[in-house]
């Protein structure tokens, strides 16, 4: 958001989110908007190889989400998910990481069983669209 | 008695940061450092590599360029730009450290960034996987007609490729192609259901940009250029960015 269209495009997101999960389910993590913590996953680190550095730069986000109490953590782009999936095991907050496509269509009752590879168990078996065709 | 003052002599020679200088809208603000620190303390990068973005601007201003042009901190910065929205001056650090990656050797920079930009430029396909795009259409072809089957309330659902004068160009990170294409399908059915008319382009498809994180215009600039000239081709009006 800091870098492309700014806060108010954070706005509809948060929009977003509220109507797939309910108001009352969506924690803000903070700081957030641009002052938000770029997570680490970001600017090639994920390639770079220097992976002690890279989840140590992530310690701040991983604290972050874990005072949010959160179940699960939303991320929008694949660099994110992939770094603060692997925060989410490395520093054993065990929260969940989602992409957004996921919880919308799983709110539009459309998210078939071969679909929730990034759902846990407390979703995994949650209004499954044509569960009979469970690979 | 006093010390006789130290007289600074000769031409000041051109440095790294101005060369950068150079480069940036307004320089940058390179030279507005008040040394406050903001940008240091609400960085993840700080004390990486014992770095930190005032330090090496600081070091950059100080002409300190063999220090600032090779330590590896410049690949432990994401450049996120919280520097630059936290200071009082809007200095441009992460220009500074994209720069700074620029001037190493391109055989030297990180392989695994390397690696992910030369599989993009193999094919038009712009995949850091390598993906070509026959492979491309073969899986997206694939999937679509498994799920138009499987469930049928989604047999009218589409996934084009190259559809000429679609509303919405969309890229793709070729993981879900790759390694997991049943993550694919839930964005297709959310379009969907919205009614909107889109398409992917058999070239330029991949939505990666490892040319740009190594720093390599040149190959940055083929790479987008081939996303953007497939989108003009097909008479896209909107490039939406998936990554």
């Amino acid at each position: 958001m800091r870098k492309g269209f700014g806060d108010p495009i954070a706005e509809d997101l948060r929009f977003v989110v509220k109507s797939v999960v309910g108001e009352e389910n969506f924690v803000d993590m903070y700081p957030n908007r641009s002052n938000n913590f770029c997570c680490g996953g970001g600017g090639g680190f994920l390639q770079s190889g220097y992976k002690d550095e890279r989840l140590a730069y992530g310690k701040i986000k991983d604290q972050q989400i874990k005072a949010t109490g959160a179940d699960y953590c939303i991320a929008a782009c694949h660099n994110c998910h992939a770094q603060i999936h692997e925060l989410s095991d490395h520093y054993e907050g065990h929260y969940g990481v989602v992409h957004l496509w996921t919880l919308i269509s799983l709110s539009l009752g459309i998210l078939g069983p071969n679909e929730r590879e990034y759902l846990r168990d407390d979703l995994k078996e949650v209004n499954v669209f044509h569960p009979e065709t469970a690979m | 008695m006093s010390e006789e003052a130290i007289k600074l002599g000769g031409k000041k020679k051109s440095t790294f940061m101005d060369k950068v200088k150079e480069l940036l809208p307004e320089g940058g603000n390179l030279n507005l450092c008040l040394t406050c620190g903001a940008c240091s303390s609400g960085c993840p990068a700080t004390g990486l590599e014992g770095m930190d973005p005032r330090k090496f601007l600081r070091m950059a201003a100080l002409g300190m360029d063999e220090e600032i042009t090779t330590t590896p901190w410049v690949w432990m910065c994401s450049m996120c730009q919280r520097c630059i929205y936290v200071c009082p001056m809007k200095i441009d650090i992460p220009q500074l450290v994209y720069n700074a990656r620029a001037a190493w050797p391109r055989e030297t920079r990180p392989k695994g960034i390397l690696g992910s930009c030369d599989m993009a430029l193999r094919n038009d396909s712009c995949s850091a996987m390598g993906t070509s795009p026959d492979d491309f259409r073969f899986v997206v072809e694939d999937v679509l007609e498994e799920y138009r089957e499987a469930q049928p309330e989604f047999a009218d659902m589409e996934a084009p490729i190259d559809k000429q004068g679609a509303e919405f160009f969309l890229n793709q990170n070729s993981r879900e192609p790759v390694t997991e294409p049943d993550e694919m399908v839930p964005l297709w059915k959310i379009l969907h259901i919205a009614g909107v008319d889109w398409t992917y382009g058999s070239r330029g498809w991949g939505g990666e940009n490892y040319c740009m994180f190594l720093a390599d215009d040149d190959a940055w600039k083929h790479t987008t250029g081939i996303s953007a000239e497939q989108a003009d081709a097909l008479g896209c009006k909107v490039f939406l960015n998936t990554e």
